[in-house]
């Protein structure tokens, strides 16, 4: 088995390569005006934004260096991080390498792959929590610039909201208060999500509504310093949260996968659905009703209200590039406010991360972004070093959603084998 | 008795051999001893480790439970497929033998087509079926008075409901051995049969099937074979995560998630290829013990 995939996937690498070069080749012979026009091209898997990129943000940069012209290269997002690999080992690459968060991007910089950024203008534009997706682990360099993020939170169905007299809850006690409305009417299904990919309940679930719980970027960092168990209260009281929606899912929602529970909700038969940002387009597209969106509910009203705002995507430098000037100056550029606008404009749902204030024109992405002003951003708490060793915690904590979703698990035994799970090879630094 | 020269050497054999050769050793032979090698790495590859590798994987809290899990996963799908896809598969060519059935050759192209059908189809068309949300089971079921569950997503059900989507996508498989072994049977034998007075059922079982016995061996080594190596349907219907649970995760998942990494889990070389070098051993002694255990000991017949 081995042997056929390896050899199926060094066809791919080669074949992406050889087609990356034949497109590189034309670029070139683009007609230019000016002799000295250089031209930079951008790695990505993102080929769902190539129309964005390049109809849009490209030639909004390009009207004000036109010494520079950019070229947006996506591969596809499961070929992306292996194909990426075998070009930059080549020597293939584009001078931009659009950036996955974590680890995966930090082994690129270590192979030196990736030149450090620190002293690009612009940066400082950026929050800690921001960068925190591109650094080296003790904070100190900073590889990709941060680009975009995706909030948590949950969408609705107004015209049944307000056929039942239902207002946004704001407290855990609120939200099932709701629930429970819903539910004795009987028509709708009152939460619309499924857990057959396991993801959903563990993103959409458990890291949407338990930054409220763990005190966001305090308690994520608890957990690497050691100070914080995944046993501890509030990684318990989230899974009893969690573990009491499963009343309020759809039937069989065991077997209900993701695009089924987006169809389910657009088709109007659900009231509310836990969300990612990511999933505005989508509803604006499909969804024949008025959308409103509320925050993971808080345990009293007026306490500090915590969001998961996950960094996703950032960009770096080639460190083999031949045009490190003019690369730097595209990236510079995308520090300042007309990226920030074009892009959280054209992509609604995935956000800018440097703190200029952008007015969206989606009012959901807006009601989304709006969040950031009254809550702390925090981002996954998995993602950043405790996901490297076995068992893998993302992993545990999508079985562990599923689990006190489905009634597999109490929450108070799910909570104890994640610990378990971490402790078996996680040493704090 | 001619003899061949021996102060000749044929060259001519090693020239028309050569282009398969090579090109066996190349995409075969190579890549297996080299992931045999890897198997013998630390997972960055650089030093040698001897079988701490194989030591890690069976006695090591984080890798025994969840490789014996998946290898009892795949177990029970193996017993699933000989329960009910060969047995099925020799019900379907013996009903397919019988001269008195009309529409033969339809009814056996249709059995046969799931067969052809890409993974990826079938996981998601059955999964269509099944669904609670836009499914024809849940209907289906009311009707006959059974109790829909969302059998492909409890911990329970997943993995005999993805089996037996399996079985009925190659069940055309050992239908096709069986006919063709069947076919094999000489007219002159059944007529003397049925001319000392033997049931349809005694020649079937008293005739048949003795003569057919070897492709019943085949067909069991062929189904061991493709269900130790099985992946691509759970991966399709449940992810590679292979949940609810991991109830799904089979030996071949399992190696996947391991030597590719799954979403933050980074991908671990070392690992992979110790899992994959087992799944090959359990293959290979399997197949020896057929060979040697049923294939010597069968009675083939000459007719």
């Amino acid at each position: 088995m081995v042997r056929k995939w390896r050899w199926k996937l060094a066809l791919v690498s080669l074949l992406t390569t050889v087609l990356a070069a034949c497109g590189g080749g034309s670029a070139t012979q683009a007609p230019t005006t000016n002799p000295n026009r250089v031209t930079l091209t951008i790695e990505s898997w993102r080929s769902d934004d190539q129309k964005v990129w390049t109809e849009q943000i490209i030639p909004l940069f390009e009207k004000s260096h036109p010494d520079i012209h950019v070229e947006f290269r996506p591969t596809a997002p499961t070929e992306y991080n292996a194909a990426l690999n075998s070009k930059l080992e080549a020597g293939t690459a584009g001078d931009l390498i659009t950036c996955r968060p974590f680890d995966v991007s930090l082994g690129l910089y270590t192979a030196g792959h990736l030149t450090a950024l620190d002293d690009l203008q612009g940066i400082a534009h950026f929050s800690d929590v921001a960068k925190s997706a591109w650094q080296t682990d003790d904070g100190k360099t900073l590889f990709c610039l941060p680009m975009a993020s995706v909030i948590h939170g949950f969408i609705y169905n107004k015209a049944i909201f307000n056929e039942l007299g239902l207002s946004e809850p704001k407290t855990v006690d609120e939200f099932f208060a709701v629930l429970d409305k819903i539910k004795q009417d009987g028509r709708y299904t009152p939460l619309v999500m499924g857990t057959a990919e396991q993801w959903e309940s563990a993103t959409m679930g458990f890291q949407n509504i338990g930054p409220n719980y763990w005190f966001g970027e305090n308690g994520r960092k608890a957990l690497i310093d050691g100070s914080a168990k995944l046993s501890d209260a509030a990684y318990v009281s989230t899974l009893k949260d969690l573990a009491r929606w499963g009343d309020y899912l759809p039937d069989g929602f065991e077997a209900v996968k993701y695009a089924d529970a987006q169809m389910l909700f657009a088709s109007g038969k659900g009231a509310i659905y836990p969300a990612g940002s990511w999933d505005i387009s989508y509803f604006n597209q499909n969804a024949k009703f008025e959308l409103g969106a509320f925050k993971a509910p808080v345990a009293k009203a007026n306490d500090q209200c915590f969001i998961s705002d996950h960094t996703d995507i950032g960009i770096g430098i080639n460190a083999k590039t031949a045009h490190m000037a003019q690369a730097r100056t595209f990236l510079e550029w995308m520090t300042g406010p007309e990226f920030a606008g074009e892009f959280s404009n054209a992509l609604p749902g995935f956000f800018s991360l440097s703190d200029y204030p952008v007015s969206l024109k989606n009012p959901l992405a807006q009601t989304f972004v709006d969040w950031r002003k009254q809550c702390q951003s925090t981002i996954r708490n998995s993602y950043q070093i405790l996901s490297r060793g076995e068992p893998n915690l993302e992993n545990e904590l999508w079985r562990m959603s599923v689990g006190v979703i489905d009634g597999t698990f109490t929450p108070e035994a799910a909570a104890q084998d994640l610990q378990k799970g971490l402790d078996n090879w996680y040493k704090k630094p | 008795m001619l003899r061949p020269n021996k102060s000749r050497p044929r060259w001519h054999i090693a020239v028309f051999l050569a282009p398969a050769l090579l090109l066996y050793s190349i995409v075969l032979v190579f890549p297996l001893l080299d992931t045999l090698r890897l198997s013998l790495f630390s997972s960055n590859g650089e030093s040698f480790v001897g079988l701490s590798n194989y030591q890690r994987l069976f006695t090591d809290s984080q890798w025994w439970p969840y490789f014996w899990r998946a290898l009892k996963n795949t177990v029970l799908f193996f017993i699933l497929h000989m329960l009910l896809q060969n047995p099925l598969g020799l019900l379907l060519a013996a009903l397919l033998d019988s001269k008195n059935l009309r529409g033969r050759s339809i009814y056996r192209t249709l059995l046969f087509s799931p067969t052809m059908l890409s993974f990826v189809i079938v996981g998601f068309v059955w999964q269509l079926i099944l669904s609670p949300t836009w499914g024809i089971a849940p209907a289906i079921s009311e009707f006959l008075g059974v109790r829909y569950r969302p059998w492909l997503g409890l911990e329970s059900t997943s993995l005999p409901t993805v089996a037996l989507i399996s079985i009925w996508q190659f069940v055309g498989i050992p239908m096709l051995f069986f006919m063709t072994a069947l076919l094999a049977v000489p007219q002159d034998i059944l007529e003397a049969a049925r001319v000392d007075g033997a049931s349809a059922w005694q020649l079937f079982w008293r005739v048949k099937f003795p003569l057919i016995l070897p492709t019943v061996g085949i067909v069991s080594i062929l189904t061991f074979i493709g269900n130790f190596n099985a992946f691509d349907l759970v991966y399709t219907a449940k992810g590679a995560l292979a949940g609810p649970n991991f109830s799904t995760d089979l030996l071949g998942t399992f190696f996947y998630r391991t030597f590719y990494g799954f979403q933050l889990q980074l991908g671990d070389y070392a690992m992979g290829t110790t899992i994959a070098v087992v799944i090959f051993l359990i293959i290979l002694f399997g197949s020896l013990l057929y060979l040697l255990g049923w294939q010597r000991k069968v009675v083939t017949y000459e007719l």
